[in-house]
Protein backbone atom coordinates (compact mmCIF):
# COMPACT_ATOMS: atom_id res chain seq x y z
CA UNK A 1 0.00 0.00 0.00
CA UNK A 2 2.61 2.10 0.65
CA UNK A 3 4.60 1.58 -2.28
CA UNK A 4 1.07 2.61 -4.15
CA UNK A 5 1.50 5.84 -2.04
CA UNK A 6 4.80 6.98 -3.37
CA UNK A 7 4.19 5.78 -6.81
CA UNK A 8 4.18 8.65 -8.84
CA UNK A 9 6.00 10.99 -7.03
CA UNK A 10 8.46 11.58 -9.80
CA UNK A 11 5.71 12.68 -12.23
CA UNK A 12 4.69 15.64 -10.14
CA UNK A 13 5.62 18.44 -11.57
CA UNK A 14 6.62 22.15 -10.03
CA UNK A 15 3.93 24.59 -10.84
CA UNK A 16 3.39 27.18 -8.28
CA UNK A 17 2.26 30.80 -9.44
CA UNK A 18 0.75 32.49 -7.78
CA UNK A 19 1.49 36.42 -6.35
CA UNK A 20 1.15 34.83 -3.25
CA UNK A 21 4.32 32.89 -3.31
CA UNK A 22 6.87 34.72 -4.01
CA UNK A 23 8.55 33.50 -7.56
CA UNK A 24 8.47 30.48 -6.43
CA UNK A 25 8.66 28.41 -9.55
CA UNK A 26 12.18 29.02 -10.85
CA UNK A 27 13.72 28.54 -6.85
CA UNK A 28 15.70 25.45 -6.36
CA UNK A 29 14.70 24.75 -2.48
CA UNK A 30 18.29 25.03 -1.20
CA UNK A 31 17.84 28.73 -1.84
CA UNK A 32 16.71 30.49 1.34
CA UNK A 33 14.23 32.38 -0.19
CA UNK A 34 12.27 29.34 -1.33
CA UNK A 35 12.89 28.09 2.03
CA UNK A 36 11.26 30.91 3.84
CA UNK A 37 8.05 30.83 0.96
CA UNK A 38 7.69 27.27 2.14
CA UNK A 39 7.96 27.84 5.46
CA UNK A 40 5.41 30.11 5.42
CA UNK A 41 3.07 27.94 2.97
CA UNK A 42 3.43 25.39 5.81
CA UNK A 43 2.51 27.91 9.08
CA UNK A 44 0.16 30.09 6.91
CA UNK A 45 -1.56 27.86 4.67
CA UNK A 46 -1.47 24.18 5.67
CA UNK A 47 -2.13 25.95 9.43
CA UNK A 48 -5.27 26.61 8.37
CA UNK A 49 -6.17 22.90 9.03
CA UNK A 50 -3.01 21.62 11.26
CA UNK A 51 -2.80 24.76 12.93
CA UNK A 52 0.02 27.86 12.58
CA UNK A 53 1.90 25.83 15.54
CA UNK A 54 1.19 22.94 13.49
CA UNK A 55 -0.55 21.62 17.05
CA UNK A 56 -3.52 20.07 14.80
CA UNK A 57 -7.11 20.96 14.24
CA UNK A 58 -9.21 19.37 11.65
CA UNK A 59 -5.67 18.02 10.21
CA UNK A 60 -4.00 16.07 12.75
CA UNK A 61 -0.60 17.52 14.69
CA UNK A 62 2.22 17.80 12.63
CA UNK A 63 4.73 18.55 15.38
CA UNK A 64 8.07 16.50 15.37
CA UNK A 65 6.82 14.28 18.14
CA UNK A 66 3.57 13.53 16.46
CA UNK A 67 5.70 12.58 13.25
CA UNK A 68 8.05 10.70 14.88
CA UNK A 69 7.01 7.09 14.54
CA UNK A 70 5.71 7.75 10.98
CA UNK A 71 7.97 6.77 7.88
CA UNK A 72 9.48 9.70 5.94
CA UNK A 73 8.14 8.22 2.39
CA UNK A 74 5.06 8.35 4.23
CA UNK A 75 4.61 12.11 5.18
CA UNK A 76 5.97 12.92 1.85
CA UNK A 77 3.45 10.71 -0.37
CA UNK A 78 1.00 12.49 2.35
CA UNK A 79 2.07 15.63 1.09
CA UNK A 80 2.31 15.01 -3.00
CA UNK A 81 -0.96 13.16 -3.31
CA UNK A 82 -3.04 13.60 -0.25
CA UNK A 83 -4.77 10.85 1.98
CA UNK A 84 -8.14 9.62 0.33
CA UNK A 85 -11.21 9.92 2.73
CA UNK A 86 -9.65 12.88 4.28
CA UNK A 87 -9.81 16.48 3.55
CA UNK A 88 -6.01 16.07 3.14
CA UNK A 89 -5.58 16.99 -0.69
CA UNK A 90 -2.44 16.21 -2.77
CA UNK A 91 -0.03 19.17 -3.61
CA UNK A 92 1.45 17.80 -6.21
CA UNK A 93 -0.13 21.37 -8.22
CA UNK A 94 1.41 23.84 -6.01
CA UNK A 95 4.85 22.23 -4.89
CA UNK A 96 7.69 20.31 -6.38
CA UNK A 97 8.54 17.08 -4.81
CA UNK A 98 11.99 18.70 -4.12
CA UNK A 99 9.71 21.21 -2.12
CA UNK A 100 7.81 18.63 -0.46
CA UNK A 101 10.57 16.40 0.36
CA UNK A 102 12.21 19.59 2.01
CA UNK A 103 9.00 20.10 3.99
CA UNK A 104 8.67 16.72 5.02
CA UNK A 105 12.18 16.83 6.10
CA UNK A 106 11.62 20.15 8.23
CA UNK A 107 8.66 18.66 9.77
CA UNK A 108 10.29 15.72 11.29
CA UNK A 109 12.90 17.45 12.61
CA UNK A 110 10.68 20.18 13.79
CA UNK A 111 9.38 22.97 11.72
CA UNK A 112 11.40 26.58 11.38
CA UNK A 113 9.65 29.28 12.43
CA UNK A 114 8.26 31.95 10.87
CA UNK A 115 10.69 35.35 11.27
CA UNK A 116 9.13 37.86 13.48
CA UNK A 117 8.26 40.61 11.03
CA UNK A 118 5.40 43.77 11.69
CA UNK A 119 5.29 46.00 8.72
CA UNK B 1 -3.93 2.60 9.79
CA UNK B 2 -2.17 5.85 9.49
CA UNK B 3 -4.94 7.71 10.68
CA UNK B 4 -5.59 6.08 13.92
CA UNK B 5 -1.30 6.66 14.47
CA UNK B 6 -1.63 9.94 13.51
CA UNK B 7 -4.69 10.57 16.33
CA UNK B 8 -2.80 8.56 18.72
CA UNK B 9 0.33 10.75 18.95
CA UNK B 10 -1.57 13.82 18.53
CA UNK B 11 -0.40 15.95 21.57
CA UNK B 12 -2.53 16.32 25.04
CA UNK B 13 -3.10 19.59 26.76
CA UNK B 14 -3.46 20.62 30.70
CA UNK B 15 -7.40 22.48 30.80
CA UNK B 16 -5.88 24.20 34.10
CA UNK B 17 -7.86 26.89 34.43
CA UNK B 18 -6.34 30.71 34.60
CA UNK B 19 -7.23 33.65 34.73
CA UNK B 20 -5.15 36.83 33.17
CA UNK B 21 -7.05 40.05 34.34
CA UNK B 22 -5.88 43.65 33.18
CA UNK B 23 -3.64 43.19 30.61
CA UNK B 24 -3.98 45.93 28.42
CA UNK B 25 -1.26 47.39 25.88
CA UNK B 26 -3.31 50.52 24.33
CA UNK B 27 -6.32 51.41 26.74
CA UNK B 28 -8.02 54.73 25.43
CA UNK B 29 -6.87 57.84 28.09
CA UNK B 30 -8.79 58.65 30.72
CA UNK B 31 -10.70 61.31 29.13
CA UNK B 32 -11.82 59.51 26.22
CA UNK B 33 -15.54 60.86 25.59
CA UNK B 34 -18.71 58.36 25.66
CA UNK B 35 -19.33 56.56 23.03
CA UNK B 36 -21.44 53.99 21.41
CA UNK B 37 -20.09 50.71 19.98
CA UNK B 38 -22.45 50.01 16.94
CA UNK B 39 -19.73 50.82 14.48
CA UNK B 40 -16.84 49.42 16.32
CA UNK B 41 -15.65 45.63 15.21
CA UNK B 42 -12.55 43.60 15.84
CA UNK B 43 -9.68 42.02 13.26
CA UNK B 44 -7.76 39.23 14.24
CA UNK B 45 -4.64 39.14 13.86
CA UNK B 46 -2.72 35.78 13.15
CA UNK B 47 0.69 35.73 13.32
CA UNK B 48 0.69 38.03 16.92
CA UNK B 49 -2.43 36.85 18.91
CA UNK B 50 -2.97 40.57 18.64
CA UNK B 51 -6.90 41.92 17.80
CA UNK B 52 -6.81 45.57 16.71
CA UNK B 53 -9.77 47.48 16.79
CA UNK B 54 -11.50 49.46 14.03
CA UNK B 55 -14.38 51.76 14.20
CA UNK B 56 -15.88 51.80 10.54
CA UNK B 57 -17.42 55.23 10.50
CA UNK B 58 -13.47 56.68 10.81
CA UNK B 59 -12.20 53.54 9.01
CA UNK B 60 -9.48 53.34 11.31
CA UNK B 61 -7.86 51.37 13.30
CA UNK B 62 -8.20 52.53 17.13
CA UNK B 63 -5.68 50.52 19.17
CA UNK B 64 -4.97 46.59 19.93
CA UNK B 65 -5.63 44.07 22.00
CA UNK B 66 -2.64 41.73 22.88
CA UNK B 67 -2.03 38.69 24.64
CA UNK B 68 -4.85 35.80 22.76
CA UNK B 69 -2.76 33.37 22.23
CA UNK B 70 -2.73 31.38 18.94
CA UNK B 71 -5.25 32.60 16.70
CA UNK B 72 -5.15 30.73 13.85
CA UNK B 73 -8.48 30.24 13.32
CA UNK B 74 -9.69 31.94 15.78
CA UNK B 75 -13.39 33.35 15.34
CA UNK B 76 -15.11 35.58 18.11
CA UNK B 77 -19.32 36.41 19.06
CA UNK B 78 -20.22 39.31 20.68
CA UNK B 79 -22.16 39.81 23.88
CA UNK B 80 -25.54 41.87 23.51
CA UNK B 81 -23.66 44.93 24.52
CA UNK B 82 -21.53 45.74 21.66
CA UNK B 83 -19.10 45.86 23.42
CA UNK B 84 -17.60 42.68 24.86
CA UNK B 85 -16.13 39.71 22.68
CA UNK B 86 -15.55 36.38 23.71
CA UNK B 87 -12.48 34.96 21.40
CA UNK B 88 -12.14 31.35 20.72
CA UNK B 89 -8.24 30.52 19.88
CA UNK B 90 -7.23 27.96 18.06
CA UNK B 91 -4.96 26.84 20.93
CA UNK B 92 -8.45 25.84 23.12
CA UNK B 93 -8.35 29.32 25.14
CA UNK B 94 -11.38 31.19 25.92
CA UNK B 95 -11.00 35.22 26.19
CA UNK B 96 -13.63 37.94 27.00
CA UNK B 97 -12.15 41.00 25.67
CA UNK B 98 -13.98 44.72 26.31
CA UNK B 99 -13.35 46.40 22.90
CA UNK B 100 -14.07 50.55 24.84
CA UNK B 101 -11.37 49.45 27.63
CA UNK B 102 -9.88 47.70 24.92
CA UNK B 103 -8.08 45.19 27.22
CA UNK B 104 -8.96 41.41 28.09
CA UNK B 105 -11.55 40.90 31.07
CA UNK B 106 -11.33 37.05 31.52
CA UNK B 107 -9.29 34.20 29.71
CA UNK B 108 -9.43 30.61 30.29
CA UNK B 109 -7.75 27.78 28.61
CA UNK B 110 -11.06 25.52 28.38
CA UNK B 111 -9.39 22.98 25.47
CA UNK B 112 -6.49 21.48 23.63
CA UNK B 113 -7.67 22.52 20.27
CA UNK B 114 -10.96 24.79 19.51
CA UNK B 115 -12.62 25.43 16.27
CA UNK B 116 -14.87 27.99 17.61
CA UNK B 117 -17.88 29.05 19.33
CA UNK B 118 -21.68 30.57 20.02
CA UNK B 119 -23.69 32.90 22.23
CA UNK B 120 -26.82 31.84 23.38
CA UNK B 121 -30.00 34.11 22.30
CA UNK B 122 -30.49 35.79 25.84
CA UNK B 123 -26.51 36.20 26.09
CA UNK B 124 -26.20 34.01 29.24
CA UNK B 125 -24.49 31.21 27.63
CA UNK B 126 -21.10 30.47 25.52
CA UNK B 127 -20.14 27.73 23.95
CA UNK B 128 -17.01 26.52 22.45
CA UNK B 129 -16.16 23.62 19.53
CA UNK B 130 -13.68 21.63 20.07
CA UNK B 131 -11.20 19.09 17.96
CA UNK B 132 -9.74 18.28 21.06
CA UNK B 133 -10.96 16.45 23.66
CA UNK B 134 -13.79 16.58 20.62
CA UNK B 135 -16.89 17.85 22.00
CA UNK B 136 -18.82 20.96 23.29
CA UNK B 137 -18.65 23.23 26.45
CA UNK B 138 -20.36 25.50 27.86
CA UNK B 139 -19.78 28.85 30.05
CA UNK B 140 -21.47 31.30 31.71
CA UNK B 141 -21.12 34.41 30.00
CA UNK B 142 -20.42 36.13 33.16
CA UNK B 143 -17.82 34.35 35.16
CA UNK B 144 -16.31 31.60 32.10
CA UNK B 145 -17.43 29.26 34.85
CA UNK B 146 -18.57 25.79 32.97
CA UNK B 147 -22.09 25.20 32.96
CA UNK B 148 -21.88 22.08 30.74
CA UNK B 149 -18.87 19.54 29.30
CA UNK B 150 -20.36 17.76 26.22
CA UNK B 151 -18.25 15.29 25.00
CA UNK B 152 -18.96 14.06 21.48
CA UNK B 153 -18.74 10.14 21.80
CA UNK B 154 -19.96 8.30 19.46
CA UNK B 155 -19.57 4.27 18.75
CA UNK B 156 -17.01 3.50 15.78
CA UNK B 157 -16.45 0.61 14.31
CA UNK B 158 -13.75 -1.12 16.75
CA UNK B 159 -13.52 2.04 18.85
CA UNK B 160 -16.52 2.61 20.92
CA UNK B 161 -16.92 5.68 22.88
CA UNK B 162 -14.33 7.51 20.41
CA UNK B 163 -14.67 11.63 20.34
CA UNK B 164 -15.65 13.25 17.70
CA UNK B 165 -14.08 16.57 16.20
CA UNK B 166 -17.09 19.32 16.51
CA UNK B 167 -17.84 21.72 13.40
CA UNK B 168 -20.67 24.09 12.77
CA UNK B 169 -21.69 24.97 15.76
CA UNK B 170 -24.76 27.79 16.13
CA UNK B 171 -27.41 28.87 18.62
CA UNK B 172 -30.79 28.66 18.43
CA UNK B 173 -33.49 30.17 20.23
CA UNK B 174 -34.07 28.86 24.04
CA UNK B 175 -30.69 28.08 25.04
CA UNK B 176 -30.28 25.61 22.89
CA UNK B 177 -26.97 25.09 20.75
CA UNK B 178 -26.47 22.98 17.60
CA UNK B 179 -23.31 21.23 16.16
CA UNK B 180 -22.06 18.29 13.95
CA UNK B 181 -19.73 15.44 14.31
CA UNK B 182 -17.21 15.52 11.81
CA UNK B 183 -16.44 12.54 12.26
CA UNK B 184 -19.45 10.72 13.26
CA UNK B 185 -21.51 11.91 10.87
CA UNK B 186 -24.18 13.41 12.99
CA UNK B 187 -26.09 16.58 14.45
CA UNK B 188 -26.75 16.89 17.93
CA UNK B 189 -28.85 19.66 19.68
CA UNK B 190 -28.19 20.24 23.40
CA UNK B 191 -30.87 22.45 25.07
CA UNK B 192 -29.42 23.79 28.12
CA UNK B 193 -33.34 25.68 28.94
CA UNK B 194 -33.88 23.59 31.65
CA UNK B 195 -30.80 23.92 33.80
CA UNK B 196 -29.26 20.62 35.15
CA UNK B 197 -27.55 18.52 32.57
CA UNK B 198 -27.76 19.58 28.84
CA UNK B 199 -30.54 17.62 26.69
CA UNK B 200 -29.12 16.04 23.93
CA UNK B 201 -31.49 15.22 20.70
CA UNK B 202 -29.16 13.13 17.91
CA UNK B 203 -29.47 13.27 14.67
CA UNK B 204 -27.69 9.98 12.95
CA UNK B 205 -26.41 9.28 9.39
CA UNK B 206 -26.91 12.92 8.03
CA UNK B 207 -24.11 12.16 5.67
CA UNK B 208 -20.37 11.82 5.43
CA UNK B 209 -18.02 14.39 6.87
CA UNK B 210 -19.88 17.26 8.02
CA UNK B 211 -17.61 20.05 7.86
CA UNK B 212 -19.34 23.24 8.90
CA UNK B 213 -22.84 24.67 8.81
CA UNK B 214 -24.70 27.40 9.22
CA UNK B 215 -28.51 28.48 10.97
CA UNK B 216 -30.59 30.69 8.52
CA UNK B 217 -31.37 34.32 10.06
CA UNK B 218 -34.57 32.88 11.60
CA UNK B 219 -33.07 30.12 13.07
CA UNK B 220 -35.57 27.75 11.29
CA UNK B 221 -33.00 25.86 9.26
CA UNK B 222 -29.45 24.27 10.26
CA UNK B 223 -27.80 23.23 6.45
CA UNK B 224 -24.62 21.07 7.32
CA UNK B 225 -22.03 20.97 4.22
CA UNK B 226 -20.67 17.74 3.93
CA UNK B 227 -17.15 17.10 2.63
CA UNK B 228 -17.47 13.36 2.00
CA UNK B 229 -19.83 13.39 -0.35
CA UNK B 230 -21.98 15.83 -2.95
CA UNK B 231 -24.69 17.64 -1.04
CA UNK B 232 -25.57 19.09 2.22
CA UNK B 233 -27.57 17.86 5.15
CA UNK B 234 -30.98 20.27 5.85
CA UNK B 235 -32.66 19.85 9.63
CA UNK B 236 -36.33 21.92 9.23
CA UNK B 237 -36.39 23.01 12.72
CA UNK B 238 -39.72 24.32 12.94
CA UNK B 239 -41.04 21.04 12.14
CA UNK B 240 -42.56 18.73 15.60
CA UNK B 241 -40.11 16.16 14.82
CA UNK B 242 -37.50 17.64 13.36
CA UNK B 243 -35.70 15.18 10.98
CA UNK B 244 -32.86 15.70 8.23
CA UNK B 245 -33.00 15.74 4.85
CA UNK B 246 -30.61 15.88 1.72
CA UNK B 247 -30.09 18.45 -0.64
CA UNK B 248 -28.45 19.42 -3.15
CA UNK B 249 -27.02 15.68 -3.65
CA UNK B 250 -25.17 14.55 -6.33
CA UNK B 251 -24.20 18.10 -7.31
CA UNK B 252 -20.52 17.41 -8.18
CA UNK B 253 -22.51 14.43 -11.28
CA UNK B 254 -19.89 11.80 -10.66
CA UNK B 255 -16.77 14.35 -11.79
CA UNK B 256 -13.83 13.96 -9.67
CA UNK B 257 -13.61 16.76 -7.51
CA UNK B 258 -11.02 19.24 -7.59
CA UNK B 259 -8.27 19.52 -4.81
CA UNK B 260 -9.94 21.20 -1.92
CA UNK B 261 -6.81 23.21 -0.24
CA UNK B 262 -8.98 25.77 2.05
CA UNK B 263 -12.39 24.05 3.64
CA UNK B 264 -15.32 26.24 2.95
CA UNK B 265 -16.63 28.42 5.89
CA UNK B 266 -20.27 28.20 5.40
CA UNK B 267 -21.13 30.64 8.70
CA UNK B 268 -21.74 34.10 6.98
CA UNK B 269 -25.13 32.53 5.19
CA UNK B 270 -25.67 34.04 2.10
CA UNK B 271 -29.62 34.59 1.73
CA UNK B 272 -30.27 36.82 -0.95
CA UNK B 273 -34.21 37.52 -1.14
CA UNK B 274 -34.99 33.38 -1.50
CA UNK B 275 -32.26 32.36 -2.79
CA UNK B 276 -29.27 30.67 -1.07
CA UNK B 277 -26.04 30.75 -1.95
CA UNK B 278 -23.64 28.17 -0.88
CA UNK B 279 -19.94 26.76 -1.52
CA UNK B 280 -19.21 23.70 -3.72
CA UNK B 281 -17.01 21.23 -2.51
CA UNK B 282 -14.16 20.41 -5.14
CA UNK B 283 -15.78 22.59 -7.69
CA UNK B 284 -15.32 25.72 -8.81
CA UNK B 285 -18.50 27.25 -8.62
CA UNK B 286 -21.29 28.95 -6.00
CA UNK B 287 -24.38 26.41 -5.60
CA UNK B 288 -28.09 28.63 -6.05
CA UNK B 289 -30.75 26.83 -4.35
CA UNK B 290 -34.47 28.03 -3.32
CA UNK B 291 -34.95 27.94 0.42
CA UNK B 292 -38.52 27.58 -0.21
CA UNK B 293 -38.27 24.02 -2.18
CA UNK B 294 -34.34 23.57 -1.40
CA UNK B 295 -33.99 22.59 -5.32
CA UNK B 296 -31.05 23.86 -6.83
CA UNK B 297 -31.84 26.86 -9.25
CA UNK B 298 -28.52 27.63 -10.27
CA UNK B 299 -24.65 26.98 -10.08
CA UNK B 300 -22.36 30.03 -11.25
CA UNK B 301 -19.04 29.45 -12.09
CA UNK B 302 -16.14 31.31 -10.27
CA UNK B 303 -12.51 31.84 -10.16
CA UNK B 304 -11.58 29.26 -7.43
CA UNK B 305 -12.91 26.96 -4.73
CA UNK B 306 -15.53 28.95 -2.85
CA UNK B 307 -14.04 29.46 0.82
CA UNK B 308 -16.94 32.64 2.38
CA UNK B 309 -20.09 33.09 -0.12
CA UNK B 310 -21.57 35.98 1.70
CA UNK B 311 -24.53 38.24 0.94
CA UNK B 312 -24.54 41.85 1.39
CA UNK B 313 -27.23 43.01 4.35
CA UNK B 314 -29.80 43.98 1.51
CA UNK B 315 -29.12 40.63 -0.32
CA UNK B 316 -28.23 42.59 -4.15
CA UNK B 317 -24.41 41.23 -4.65
CA UNK B 318 -22.65 38.15 -2.88
CA UNK B 319 -18.97 38.17 -1.98
CA UNK B 320 -16.89 35.62 -2.92
CA UNK B 321 -13.07 34.79 -1.87
CA UNK B 322 -11.20 31.23 -2.31
CA UNK B 323 -8.98 28.62 -1.38
CA UNK B 324 -5.47 29.07 -2.33
CA UNK B 325 -4.20 29.05 -4.99
CA UNK B 326 -6.68 31.82 -6.13
CA UNK B 327 -6.66 33.63 -2.72
CA UNK B 328 -5.55 36.95 -4.34
CA UNK B 329 -9.14 37.60 -5.76
CA UNK B 330 -12.60 38.80 -4.63
CA UNK B 331 -15.45 37.92 -6.55
CA UNK B 332 -19.10 39.84 -6.33
CA UNK B 333 -22.38 37.93 -7.90
CA UNK B 334 -25.03 40.00 -9.45
CA UNK B 335 -28.46 38.55 -7.60
CA UNK B 336 -30.31 39.33 -10.49
CA UNK B 337 -28.34 37.81 -13.18
CA UNK B 338 -26.83 35.30 -11.37
CA UNK B 339 -23.30 36.01 -12.67
CA UNK B 340 -19.68 37.59 -11.83
CA UNK B 341 -19.91 41.09 -12.48
CA UNK B 342 -16.23 41.90 -10.91
CA UNK B 343 -13.60 40.39 -9.53
CA UNK B 344 -11.43 42.23 -7.46
CA UNK B 345 -7.71 41.87 -6.58
CA UNK B 346 -7.72 43.32 -2.84
CA UNK B 347 -4.15 42.07 -2.13
CA UNK B 348 -2.37 38.24 -1.44
CA UNK B 349 -3.98 36.14 0.51
CA UNK B 350 -7.77 37.10 1.13
CA UNK B 351 -8.73 35.20 3.99
CA UNK B 352 -12.59 37.06 5.45
CA UNK B 353 -14.64 39.31 4.71
CA UNK B 354 -17.49 41.41 6.39
CA UNK B 355 -20.11 43.99 5.61
CA UNK B 356 -20.71 47.14 7.52
CA UNK B 357 -24.23 46.61 9.24
CA UNK B 358 -26.15 48.27 6.32
CA UNK B 359 -23.94 47.27 3.60
CA UNK B 360 -22.01 50.80 2.19
CA UNK B 361 -18.87 48.91 2.60
CA UNK B 362 -16.78 45.48 2.50
CA UNK B 363 -13.67 45.37 4.54
CA UNK B 364 -11.46 42.47 3.27
CA UNK B 365 -8.38 41.10 4.78
CA UNK B 366 -5.01 40.34 2.95
CA UNK B 367 -2.81 38.27 4.93
CA UNK B 368 0.02 38.29 3.39
CA UNK B 369 -0.54 41.97 2.22
CA UNK B 370 -0.89 43.07 6.32
CA UNK B 371 -3.93 44.90 4.85
CA UNK B 372 -7.69 45.57 5.54
CA UNK B 373 -9.29 47.31 2.77
CA UNK B 374 -12.29 49.12 2.82
CA UNK B 375 -14.10 48.94 -0.38
CA UNK B 376 -17.46 50.54 -1.65
CA UNK B 377 -19.72 47.92 -2.40
CA UNK B 378 -21.94 50.07 -4.93
CA UNK B 379 -18.79 51.30 -7.26
CA UNK B 380 -15.81 48.86 -6.44
CA UNK B 381 -13.81 51.89 -5.14
CA UNK B 382 -11.25 51.44 -2.22
CA UNK B 383 -11.84 53.98 0.62
CA UNK B 384 -9.37 53.37 2.44
CA UNK B 385 -6.45 50.77 3.60
CA UNK B 386 -5.70 49.41 7.21
CA UNK B 387 -2.02 48.31 8.14
CA UNK B 388 -2.73 45.05 9.98
CA UNK B 389 -0.09 41.91 11.00
CA UNK B 390 -1.45 39.23 9.00
CA UNK B 391 -5.33 40.00 9.40
CA UNK B 392 -7.73 37.08 9.17
CA UNK B 393 -11.06 37.31 10.84
CA UNK B 394 -12.95 40.35 10.54
CA UNK B 395 -15.87 40.92 13.19
CA UNK B 396 -18.18 44.32 13.39
CA UNK B 397 -20.45 44.35 16.37
CA UNK B 398 -23.65 43.86 14.13
CA UNK B 399 -23.17 40.48 15.15
CA UNK B 400 -24.62 40.57 18.37
CA UNK B 401 -27.85 41.29 17.21
CA UNK B 402 -27.72 38.46 14.43
CA UNK B 403 -28.82 34.79 15.20
CA UNK B 404 -26.29 32.08 13.81
CA UNK B 405 -23.44 34.78 14.36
Amino acid sequence: MRALLICGLLAAAPVFGQPSAPSATELSVTDPARQQALIRIVRQDCGSCHGMLLTGGLGPALTREALADIPFDVVLASIVHGRPGTPMPGWKTLLSVADATWIAQQLQSGFPQEPKSRP
Amino acid sequence: MIASLFRALRLSSPFAMLALLGACASAPPPTAPMRGTGDLGLVVGRADGTLTVVDTSARSALGTIPGLGDLSHASLVYARDGATAFVFGRDGALTRVNLLARRIEARIQQAGNSIGGAISQDGTLVAAQNYQPGGVKVFDARTLQLVADIPASFDAPGEPAKRSRVVGLADLPGKRFIFSLFDANQIWIADLSQGGAPVLTKFLDVGRQPYDALVTPNGRHYIAGLFGEDGLALIDLWEPQPKVRRILGGYGRGQEPLPVFKMPHLRGWAVAGRLAYLPAIGRHEVLVVDTQSWQEVARIPVAGQPVFVMAQPDGRQVWVNFALPDYHRVQVIDTLSQSVVKTLEPGAAVLHLEFTPRGDTVWISSRDANRVSVVDTRNFATLAQLTVPAPSGIFFTSRAARMGF
